[in-house]
């Protein structure tokens, strides 16, 4: 009954039961073909699609993020693999100027329903340009829908729902999920965009987290359980739009809060939720400051033990959600 | 007839190639353009309309040269100076002048303005205030025509400013890999706002790049409608065919500055008039009278007529409706969710 794939086959078998229910589906990127992706992600759909809908392009990523914004308008449904996320900074003129803004700019009379997929993260050595974490960015543009799975059924579900969404969805992959196992469901089915996860049900303290940081926070979880602190997780899933009314019952429970993620700690996500929590009657509720963990105020290390010591660890999140719970600093 | 039949048999292709009705009506777009524009200048300095404006007043003869070779079902993507190619793509000037005045009846209920008008049911994929922005848009439209199987073609209108940012290099290139229906027209006018072409290019013309590319690049006399129509008629027939893109370079010339703050410091007025004096509008009535496709009488009629239409499009606009400032957000996601 219970099967167990990948996040990357998650991401795979979606893409390919997309384009078996609409021929509009196509995909482009580089090597996405026959090399099967920069992270075996596209495999072998080549095979099943041919080349005309697994397309190989030109190391070209602002000119594919504008043909994926045109053939959108021209009634395709384009999925775009970005190989690194870090060369979305190579694209931002299409995504913020075009994708983001066409359907406000008309007066809501066109849909741009693309889907940009980014795989993002640390972890694998490759420093600073190939290491980013820059779905904040994104998530600062209205128009774009960001979201940023952290389970193989998540991501299934959840890519399946961008591809059907007539707005444009930007898809943060972290690449050390590629290789995490969880249940699949081998047929089709979607994870709502917009909502919010309660990956872990606590009393004591709730922690928002994105991506990766879901599984370390869960791991901190369990270490903190053990001190007799019960730690609520949520799983944020989507950044824009965020499901603000989750984090706020969560926190109205719990009374304090921790934000914990890999992009720069500065003006990123934590500080919305953040901001957000203390507009919100949760505020009332608070018995401590909020904690926010984020990545280093620096690029991504090429060395390994600074590369960890860029981003939060689970040691790091165990530390400040004790010291965040029994009042200490 | 007869002799109405002979003197256009000694004229060129696009006169014998275009019914008079056609060309007459090429005539008619190209006075609706400049009375738009002039229409728009005028009410801007009257203050009765904000923001800014690009005016192309001298390319008319690109925008409807180019266009004529376009069905319904084609698409086009314009510039920052793109109401030439917006009427020459079927637009009505009253809708125009609607999202000029900011209301809700213009083509973007007021939210897009002068460098955003699109009207996707007529293949107007918009204006753009990015400039290069629409290169890649519209190999991504051609694209999708040919996974549709169609044999319509995309029309990428853009500037000699634009062909020195990267999007053009890349969306050049990815059209003629994919050999896809583009036909991208650049109306070199000599200036990216006041940069010439000869201190931003190190090549003489936007087509010698075409090479490169591996397409066809044709440069062509971007004041004469006839000119510009057959050039742009044999990439469009190319395009059609499955033969790849064409890019057709029409060398013209704005008259007004680059936008409403433009001072005129890096021009002099002797070029401006030596451009006025090719000024398109004229030359083609000029063509129309002498091959015998016009008379005078029907030319004075035809410029009334786009007067007319003007003058009601001001009106109809002056009355339109305000949008409603509580709708700021409402068409930010096809859902209506926010933030």
């Amino acid at each position: 009954m219970s099967r167990e794939i990948t996040y990357a086959q998650a991401i795979q078998e979606a893409l390919g039961q997309a384009m078996e229910a609409d021929p509009a589906v196509f995909l482009m990127g580089e090597d996405i073909g026959v090399y099967g992706g920069a992270f075996q992600v596209t495999g072998d759909l080549v095979h099943r699609f041919g080349e005309d809908r697994v397309m190989d392009a030109p190391i070209s990523e602002l000119g594919q993020a504008g043909v994926a914004v045109g053939a959108a308008l021209a009634g395709c449904k384009p999925v775009l693999e970005f190989q690194f996320s870090d060369f979305a900074t190579l694209a931002m003129e299409q995504i913020v100027n075009q994708a983001a803004k066409l359907r406000f700019m008309l007066g809501g009379k066109v849909n741009v329903p693309l889907v940009m997929r980014f795989p993002a993260g640390s972890g694998t050595g490759a420093a600073a340009q190939h290491s980013q974490s820059l779905d904040a960015w994104l998530a600062h543009v209205p128009g774009l829908k960001v979201i940023q799975p952290s389970t193989p059924y998540d991501m299934k579900g959840m890519l399946l729902a961008a591809i059907d969404d007539p707005d444009p969805v930007m898809v943060f992959e972290h690449k050390l999920l590629y290789k995490t196992k969880g249940e699949v469901p081998e047929e089709a089915y979607r994870v709502p965009i917009g909502k919010a996860h309660v990956a872990r049900e606590g009393s004591d303290v709730t922690i928002v987290a994105t991506s990766i940081m879901v599984h370390k926070s869960l791991e901190a979880a369990e270490t903190l359980a053990a001190e007799g602190i019960d730690v609520e997780v949520i799983d944020l899933r989507t950044l824009r739009p965020m499901d603000t009314a989750t984090i706020i019952e969560s926190v109205k429970k719990t009374t304090r809060l921790a934000c914990v993620y890999e992009g720069v700690k500065t003006l990123g996500i934590g500080a919305e939720i953040s901001a957000r929590i203390a507009e919100s009657e949760a505020f009332d509720y608070l018995d401590a400051p909020i904690l926010r963990l984020g990545g280093a105020e620096s690029p991504i290390p090429y060395n390994p033990v600074l590369e960890k010591a860029a981003v939060p660890q689970v040691q790091g999140i165990v530390e400040g959600l004790r010291n965040l719970v029994t009042g200490r600093t | 007839m007869s002799a109405l039949r002979a003197v256009k048999a000694n004229a060129r292709p696009f006169f014998q190639r275009h019914s008079a009705g056609e060309l007459k009506e090429a005539l008619r777009k190209m006075y609706l353009i400049r009375r738009f524009e002039e229409g728009a200048e005028e009410a801007y300095m009257r203050g009765l309309i904000h923001g800014t404006m690009h005016l192309s007043i001298g390319q008319e003869a690109s925008a409807v040269g180019s266009t004529m070779a376009l069905r319904n079902t084609d698409y086009i993507t314009s510039t920052h100076r793109g109401h030439g190619h917006c009427i020459g793509k079927g637009a009505d000037p009253k809708l125009m002048f609607a999202e000029f005045f900011g209301k809700e009846e213009g083509y973007c209920r007021g939210r897009g303005g002068s460098m955003h008008i699109a009207d996707v049911a007529t293949g107007n994929l918009g204006a753009n205030g990015i400039v290069g922005g629409g290169l890649p848009i519209a190999v991504g439209a051609a694209l999708a025509i040919k996974k549709q199987k169609r044999d319509d073609v995309a029309m990428c209108f853009f500037g000699d400013g634009a062909s020195n940012e990267g999007a053009f290099h890349e969306a050049l290139n990815m059209a003629a890999v994919w050999k896809l229906p583009v036909i991208f027209v650049c109306e070199n006018n000599k200036y990216g706002m006041s940069v010439s072409t000869e201190r931003s290019m190190a090549v003489a013309n936007v087509a010698d790049r075409a090479p490169a590319y591996g397409m066809p690049g044709v440069i062509v006399d971007g004041n004469s409608v006839a000119d510009v129509a057959e050039a742009i008629a044999a990439a469009t027939e190319r395009a059609r065919k499955g033969e790849g893109p064409t890019l057709v370079e029409c060398k013209t010339y704005r008259t007004r500055g680059h936008s409403r703050s433009d001072r005129n410091r890096y021009r002099t007025k002797e070029e401006i008039d030596e451009w006025k004096a090719k000024d398109p509008i004229p030359l083609f009535e000029a063509e129309l009278i002498a091959h015998g496709l016009a008379t005078e009488d029907e030319v004075t009629a035809i410029r009334i007529s786009a007067e007319t239409e003007i003058t009601n499009g001001i009106e109809y606009a002056r009355t339109g409706t305000d949008p409603d400032p509580n709708e700021v957000t409402r068409d930010v996601y096809s859902s209506g969710v926010n933030s």
